[in-house]
């Protein structure tokens, strides 16, 4: 039975051609296909690897740009803060000054006011003196025409001096 | 969506099948026409011995009387020196006549080889057979691939596989990351080669052996020198390439010293393992390849043993046929790949054995 004899002919031309396929891909064939599929591999784990790194990279710069905002935001707040102080207090300065320089010149009306009124006082004060003089002057010059009245006169003076002693 | 995909699918399945039947319905009508020509009964034996054995012309079927095949060349050296010359000189299956001294025997242990019409003798025969067209087919398309996907890998490295690369780059990772590498171990690259080849070539080759048309249709991997040929490549890698630790334990193993002094026990366990290994693989691959071609030709078979008897018998026997030989098709897919993935994967591990470091051996 020819089944279980291997037939010389086949067998060296399997030799032959299974070894020059071999040969053939082992140098052209296999190096290439097998390095390529390792190159590619490599390549996307050490991808995968940078775009991690990139990404925490990212993260990091996010959060520092939000810590610089957050400085930024409480820099202005404190400026504005400042700012609103430096403004009240320059209110109330001014307010302040405004005052005094107000009382300051009310104080000076009031002086000269007082000065005006005194003169006025003393003007009027000599005036009604002299008027009232000139008044009692021409009643007391009607009324003591008669000797009667001159001593009437006379003894109504004294008797208001007397009350007034009394 | 899916919808679309499951009627696309369905659509492949469909064709696919209609295209298996078709193919059975090839065989069978090959093997029909084969033997409708002859008067007497039909010889189960003789018909799957001849379509899974090698012959000196490529049968591809028979028309009425005359059969249709391709004739090869016959390269001889015997009697007359170098004699080369086509197999159609020795006439057809059943017409055979002699030629320059030379036969096709008819009977004996050389049955249906050429030999010596004056001393019954085998010339060395280097004919170009129907098994070595195979041979010669499938390695140019293992070279027409391989080579093609290599250079679409140089030429667009880094970028997505597409095609036939993305096809067989699945195949090509599984074997050299999940079975060369680790039953290798650190020297795997010297042997890789080797490894990824002979799985691509049992693989090609048993796909090839299933298709009954011409460039498929040869029962390679299911003949026993083609086998012999891969185990012996193993045996030779697992042995002289071997570390020298694989040697000693061999020759002096790690065991208990009444095993192996006065008697060499152990070492005889040992060194018969080292032979038995590879023809264990010899004998799989052959006789797993040549069982499923055997079984489809018997399946083939029983329609014409059941037509001799009555039409009716035939017809219905053939339905029933049809079906097994379906499922038996269905089957060899698998046990292609299957056969192919076994002797890599064995060949693998007994390379790995023969590549044991001192240290590793002793802590085991």
């Amino acid at each position: 039975m020819s089944l279980l004899t291997p037939d010389f002919g086949l067998l060296f031309w399997m030799l032959l051609c299974f070894l020059l396929v071999a040969t053939i891909l082992g140098k052209w064939g296999w190096p290439a296909i097998v390095g390529m599929i390792e190159d590619r591999g490599n390549y996307i784990e050490e991808s995968l690897k940078k775009a991690d790194e990139a990404n925490a990279a990212l993260a990091n710069l996010k959060a520092e740009n939000e810590k610089l905002l957050a400085e930024a935001k409480n820099e202005r707040l404190e400026l504005l803060k400042e700012a609103s102080k430096l403004k009240e207090k320059m209110i109330a300065d001014a307010k302040t000054q405004a005052t005094a320089e107000a009382n300051k010149i009310i104080e000076n009306a009031k002086e000269s006011i007082q000065l005006e009124k005194d003169n006025v006082v003393k003007e009027i004060r000599s005036q009604v003196a002299e008027l009232s003089v000139n008044i009692a002057e021409r009643i007391i010059r009607g009324e003591l025409k008669t000797q009667d009245s001159q001593i009437d006169m006379i003894n109504k003076l004294l008797d208001e001096v007397n009350v007034a002693k009394s | 969506m899916s919808q679309s995909r499951n009627k696309t699918i369905s659509h492949f399945a469909k064709a696919f099948f209609a295209m298996l039947f078709l193919l059975v319905g090839f065989s069978a009508n090959a093997v029909a026409a084969e033997h409708d020509s002859e008067e007497e009964g039909v010889d189960l034996k003789e018909m799957i011995f001849g379509h899974t054995g090698d012959a000196y012309e490529w049968h591809i079927t028979t028309i009425g009387e005359t059969p249709i095949s391709i004739p090869l060349p016959c390269i001889l050296y015997g009697q007359n020196g170098l004699d080369v010359f086509c197999s159609c000189n020795f006439g057809h299956e059943g017409h055979r006549v002699e030629y320059n001294g030379y036969k096709i025997a008819e009977e004996g242990n050389n049955a249906g080889k050429i030999i010596e019409v004056a001393t019954g003798e085998r010339p060395w025969d280097f004919s170009i057979t129907k098994n070595v067209l195979s041979l010669f087919i499938s390695c140019t398309l293992l070279l027409v691939i391989f080579l093609s996907i290599a250079k679409k890998y140089k030429e667009n490295p880094r970028s997505k596989p597409t095609g036939l690369q993305a096809l067989l780059e699945p195949l090509i990772v599984a074997l050299h990351d999940d079975i060369i590498k680790p039953s290798i171990g650190k020297n795997y690259k010297k042997f890789s080669t080797y490894l990824l080849t002979a799985f691509f070539f049992i693989f090609l080759n048993n796909i090839l052996g299933i298709i009954p048309i011409f460039p498929g249709g040869a029962n390679l991997t299911g003949n026993i020198a083609v086998t012999l040929v891969l185990a012996t490549l193993t045996f030779i890698l697992t042995n002289f390439r071997g570390t020298k630790e694989y040697w000693l334990e061999l020759i002096w193993p790690d065991v208990p010293v009444w095993l192996k002094a006065p008697i060499p026990l152990m070492q005889f366990i040992e060194i018969m393992g080292v032979f038995i290994k590879p023809i264990a693989l010899c004998v799989r691959l052959f006789a797993n390849m040549f069982a499923g071609h055997t079984m489809v030709l018997i399946l083939i078979g029983l329609i014409f043993i059941f037509g001799q008897m009555s039409a009716v018998a035939g017809g219905a026997i053939s339905v029933l046929s049809v079906l097994l030989i379906t499922f038996m098709s269905l089957l060899e897919c698998l046990v292609c790949f299957i056969q192919a993935y076994v002797f890599t994967m064995l060949s693998a591990i007994f390379i790995g054995m023969g590549q044991v470091e001192g240290h590793e051996e002793k802590h085991k």
